[in-house]
């Protein structure tokens, strides 16, 4: 489990940073969006690998740790907005420069 | 019954303290409070004058009902602990010697108010002007009131910042603004280095108590440290008071409008550095290092300041050289260091503030009047305007030391003072010294009245002269009748004052003086004497040379040697930058990218832990959620130029995450991300109808090799650590949460009491991001001129007429349904996986569903809320919520629940946590609608375009 989790783990981490690696806004975008579903889920495994339990002190434990599950809800609820903020920063370039590349400026023969 | 009054006495006199202590920060704190009044005052067609007037008055009362106490001997003291920590205090002292300074300080700056209120012109922004005035009076106060020396050290800077603001008022003029950084650089720098001493001298004492300070001089004196305590101070106080080498900053600060140079540059601030070491004269004073280090840079800025006074053409330059020279004046009084010298030290300070100040505001009227201040160019001016011609004169007779007048008196002294220093041959270089300083000051205080006010009438003026508006002139002829006063009746009028404040500064018992316009033939008497000969005779000997008219070249200036220096440290910043800033975005973040790799793994060099695996294989299930998640992954990169394809397999990952979310324990994440993810593939279809449907292959296979090799390192690096971290013996700190949560928090679902209880300052925060993030969407799209096509990639043309008619029957039933469900979520998130997070994420995509179904404008009109408030509401709810326990005693955002009992509900509980929670609910909803629904709008502007 922990060697498929890790691998698992270490794929999302990889595509994430190819595509940040890419020159336009809209892939750095995707590969954030990886990134920070990888960046998530290492946070849970930092609490350490607990399945088909609750975090609700009315029921028997062990209980997962919920301190890694506090910190991701916020994460993944801010990636929200910062999604947000990104594809509406790809608009405002495709609005004023006709298309999202992250250096502002076409590169010559790209297409 | 007798014991009741003395129990009670003490009580009384504590309050009477604490009524004191208020009066006392209010002196120093009413200017700041009240410093947007000008201001308001403008707005109400006021005058801001009268606002800024209004307050130094207000302040000065209270100085009215302190006086008796500090005259009769006493200390006023106030404190409020600040940042204990650090031994700050906000704490105040009020003796003589800074009720003294209060008194000019209130007193000068009350007339340069009222002289203000006619100088400056009404298209200046006035209330701006008396905003910082009052700021600036403030700070001033807080530096001569401080009773803590790291609170003097804020004041002192404050006096520098605000001081920026005042000079570089007028911020067209490169002058002002360059005069203006100048100053800032100089006295900014110093105080730093007036800090660093502050530092020293609290660690040499154990604190920064300025009575613990005065005290402890002899412990000072004998530390090590001393020599670079004294360098340090010094540093602050030379650089504020202008002391050579540092004085070029003051004659560039004359670009400030003539008030500013009245108050600041005669009166208060460049005395701030005098007042600093009389202050610490009793903890510093009284070693050979002080004296030569005082006395020589006063001694040397004395002569070279006043050589210099004599030749600048420029009336406020003439003026600026001679306040150097004067300073100085009072720099090497205070550097002999004997109780005398520095009762005479204090009194010219007193003096020098008064006639610089009239000075100031007189050369004032005549720019004003003629629209010049060169003085090759006035002339004669006594004709036009004899008023103030003998106004200005009586001030520079003061400046001269000439008799009867208060600057005689103490020139006097310091003549007084300057014998028997140094050994049997030298003992005569102090005294001819000051005979010359006295000299110098003569020939250029007759420079200003004769080039100006006599000779022949002056021809090309801008203006035509005539006297000022009546009340201009008031403050001149106060500050000139109080040159008299002091000079024909020093007994009556400044010795009282001085019996007062001289203690103060000594910290010890007043030495014998007395004041008197005669002492008989004496040598003082004598040096005066020639000082007043010789400064006519030279004035005169160099105007017939001719010496006064010509222009001098400017020689190496400290102005330009800072200028220079800033020239090369910005070529210096732009090297770096550009070094640093070469191939664009994607080097920037390769370099960063190798660096972490770099420290990444030699974070694993020879360590690996020893753990077993967790017993039992990985079930079939699994293998198959796996799967998908490393096919879907592949297809986000696979795809990524195919941006459709591309949204839909990475919407298939998220569900994956969600999954895993569900399988390891983590209902609440689960139901989150699953909420988001359905959000963020509507956010995405609904920016893919304005962006390119493709992305153009670019970059060779080169840089498409080193990208993939860099991302299967970084990969490889995280899954190790996770490998790794997975395998190490669990450790949690989280036993408190669980264990508190329901006895303390009242809610058995921990994630959620931690997130509205425990941390709820982060969810606070968290939420008023995500309303900027929501604010910077609207902001980002505002004005934004999207164009979208008419037909898709197969030619067949878009349409926002046709909606589903499915879509539109299953929503109508679906939003009631999806409220309650979001609501039932919101209740129960205490207690079971819930909370405000996942219900108001429901109820925003209830509201999107019909969005979808019935188009914008539809929506639009029958939900006329605006979002954005919204967003601001659910903020202010959760803020308010945190307020609420302030307000019963208890820390922000301190939680509390009860148990209540009903019909038909039963027992139930509620708790203030949730209040907070809706307050999450609310925000989230009105910053997704916001986002989403402002991106929708931009549809309905290209349908209409």
């Amino acid at each position: 489990m922990e060697t498929l989790f890790s691998a698992a783990l270490g794929l999302l981490v990889a595509a994430g940073v190819y595509l940040t690696l890419r020159p336009r806004l809209f892939s750095v975008l995707l590969g954030l969006t990886l990134l920070s579903y990888a960046v998530n889920l290492f946070l849970l495994a930092s609490g350490g690998l607990l399945a088909g339990r609750v975090p609700l002190t009315d029921q028997p434990p062990p209980w997962p740790d919920p301190l890694p599950q506090a910190l991701i809800l916020t994460a993944i609820v801010i990636s929200f907005g910062m999604t947000a903020f990104l594809i509406v920063l790809a608009l405002r370039a495709v609005a004023e420069k006709g298309h999202d590349h992250v250096e502002g400026r076409e590169e010559e023969g790209g297409r | 019954m007798p014991e009741a009054g003395p129990a009670r006495r003490p009580l009384a006199i504590d309050a009477d303290r604490e009524f004191e202590a208020l009066l006392l920060a209010t002196i120093v704190l009413l200017p700041f409070l009240l410093m947007l009044l000008p201001a308001a005052f403008e707005r109400l067609r006021l005058s801001p004058a009268l606002g800024a007037g209004l307050v130094a008055l207000a302040a000065a009362l209270p100085l009215a009902w302190l006086a008796p106490a500090v005259l009769g001997g006493g200390t006023v003291l106030a404190s409020v602990e600040w940042v204990p920590v650090l031994g700050l205090e906000l704490a105040f002292r009020l003796d003589g010697l800074s009720m003294l300074f209060v008194g000019l300080i209130l007193g000068i700056g009350l007339l340069v108010i009222l002289y203000a209120h006619y100088y400056l012109s009404d298209e200046d922004r006035n209330g701006r002007f008396f905003a910082y005035l009052l700021a600036f009076m403030g700070a001033m106060l807080g530096v001569v009131t401080s009773d803590n020396l790291l609170l003097l050290v804020v004041f002192w800077e404050l006096t520098s910042l605000t001081s920026f603001l005042l000079i570089g008022f007028w911020r067209g003029a490169a002058e002002a603004r360059q005069g203006a950084r100048l100053a800032l650089l100089i006295t900014g720098a110093g105080g730093l280095a007036l800090l660093a001493g502050v530092l020293l001298i609290g660690d040499i004492v154990g604190t920064y108590s300025l009575g613990a300070v005065l005290a402890s001089g002899d412990a000072i004196r004998a530390d090590p440290r001393y020599p670079l305590v004294l360098a340090l101070v010094l540093a602050g106080a030379f650089t504020k008071s202008a002391q050579f080498p540092f004085h070029f900053w003051l004659p560039h600060a004359m670009a400030a409008p003539t008030p500013v140079s009245a108050y600041l540059h005669s009166a208060t601030m460049v005395k701030a550095g005098i007042f600093l070491l009389m202050r610490l004269w009793p903890a510093l004073a009284g070693t050979d290092a002080w004296f030569w280090a005082v006395s020589t840079t006063g001694l040397v800025t004395m002569l070279f300041a006043a050589w210099v006074a004599l030749f600048k053409h420029d009336l406020k330059g003439l003026l600026a050289y001679s306040t150097v020279s004067q300073l100085g004046l009072i720099m090497l009084l205070l550097g002999l260091g004997t109780p005398y010298a520095e009762l005479a030290a204090l009194f010219h300070l007193l003096n020098h503030a008064v006639f610089k100040a009239s000075l100031f505001m007189a050369a004032g009227i005549v720019d004003h009047e003629t629209g010049t201040r060169d003085m090759r160019r006035l002339s004669g001016l006594a004709r036009q305007m004899p008023i103030t011609a003998a106004l200005a004169t009586v001030a520079c007779g003061a400046m001269a030391g000439v008799p009867l007048l208060n600057g005689f008196l103490s020139k006097e002294m310091f003549f007084a003072q300057t014998f028997g220093i140094g050994t049997a041959q030298w003992v005569w270089l102090l005294p001819a010294a000051a005979t010359l300083g006295g000299l110098l000051s003569v020939a250029y205080s007759a420079r200003f009245v004769h080039d100006v006010f006599f000779g022949a009438p002056a021809g090309d003026l801008p203006r035509k002269p005539h006297e000022p508006p009546r009340f201009m002139r008031v403050p001149v002829e106060i500050l000139v009748v109080t040159c008299l006063l002091v000079g024909l009746a020093p007994a009556l009028t400044i010795e009282p004052v001085l019996r007062f404040a001289t203690p103060a500064l000594l910290q010890g018992p007043l030495p014998e003086f007395t004041l008197a316009i005669w002492h008989g033939f004496n040598l003082p008497l004598a040096m005066s004497a020639i000082a007043l000969l010789g400064g006519i005779g030279l004035y005169a000997w160099r105007r017939g040379q001719g010496a006064l008219s010509r222009d001098h070249a400017a020689r190496l200036s400290g102005k330009q040697l800072v200028e220079s220096a800033m020239d090369g440290l910005r070529e210096a910043c732009a090297v770096l930058g550009d070094a640093l800033e070469r191939g664009g975005l994607r080097l920037s973040i390769v370099t960063f990218l190798i660096a972490s790799l770099a420290v990444g793994y030699a974070g694993f060099a020879g360590t690996w832990p020893e753990a077993t695996l967790s017993p039992g294989g990985v079930p079939a299930m699994t293998w198959v959620a796996a799967s998908i998640l490393v096919v879907a992954t592949l297809a986000t990169v696979g795809f990524h130029r195919e941006r459709m394809a591309a949204v839909v397999a990475i919407g298939v990952v998220g569900l994956l995450v969600s999954v895993t979310f569900v399988k390891f324990s983590a209902p609440d994440l689960a139901l989150t991300q699953l909420l988001v993810e359905v959000i963020t593939v509507l956010l995405f279809l609904l920016a893919m109808y304005f962006l390119p449907a493709r992305s153009p292959r670019e970059g060779g296979v080169a840089r498409r090799s080193v990208d993939a090799l860099l991302s299967l390192a970084a990969g490889g690096g995280v899954a190790a650590l996770t490998y790794a971290m997975l395998l190490s013996p669990p450790d949690t700190i989280s036993h408190f949460f669980n264990a508190a949560a329901k006895p303390e928090g009242g809610g058995y679902n921990v994630v959620n009491v931690i997130l509205v209880d425990f941390r709820a300052l982060d969810t606070l925060g968290e939420i008023t991001v995500l309303g900027i993030a929501a604010l910077g969407v609207v902001a980002m799209l505002d004005g934004a001129r999207l164009g979208g096509p008419l037909a898709d990639s197969e030619g067949r043309p878009w349409t926002s007429q046709r909606q589903s008619l499915f879509l539109q029957v299953m929503s109508r039933p679906l939003l009631p349904m999806a409220l309650l469900v979001s609501l039932y979520l919101l209740l129960r998130g205490h207690n079971l996986p819930g909370g405000g997070f996942i219900g108001g994420l429901v109820t925003a995509t209830a509201i999107v569903v019909q969005y979808l179904a019935w188009g914008t404008a539809w929506v639009d009109q029958r939900l006329t809320v605006r979002y954005l408030a919204v967003a601001a509401s659910g903020i202010a709810i959760a803020a308010v919520t945190g307020l609420a326990a302030i307000g019963v005693g208890a820390p922000f955002l301190t939680s509390t629940f009860g148990y209540f009992t009903g019909p038909v509900v039963g027992t139930f509980e509620l708790a203030s946590a949730m209040v907070f929670d809706l307050g999450v609910y609310v925000a989230v909803v009105g910053v997704v609608l916001a986002i989403l629904a402002t991106i929708g709008r931009q549809h309905v502007v290209v349908d209409k375009a």
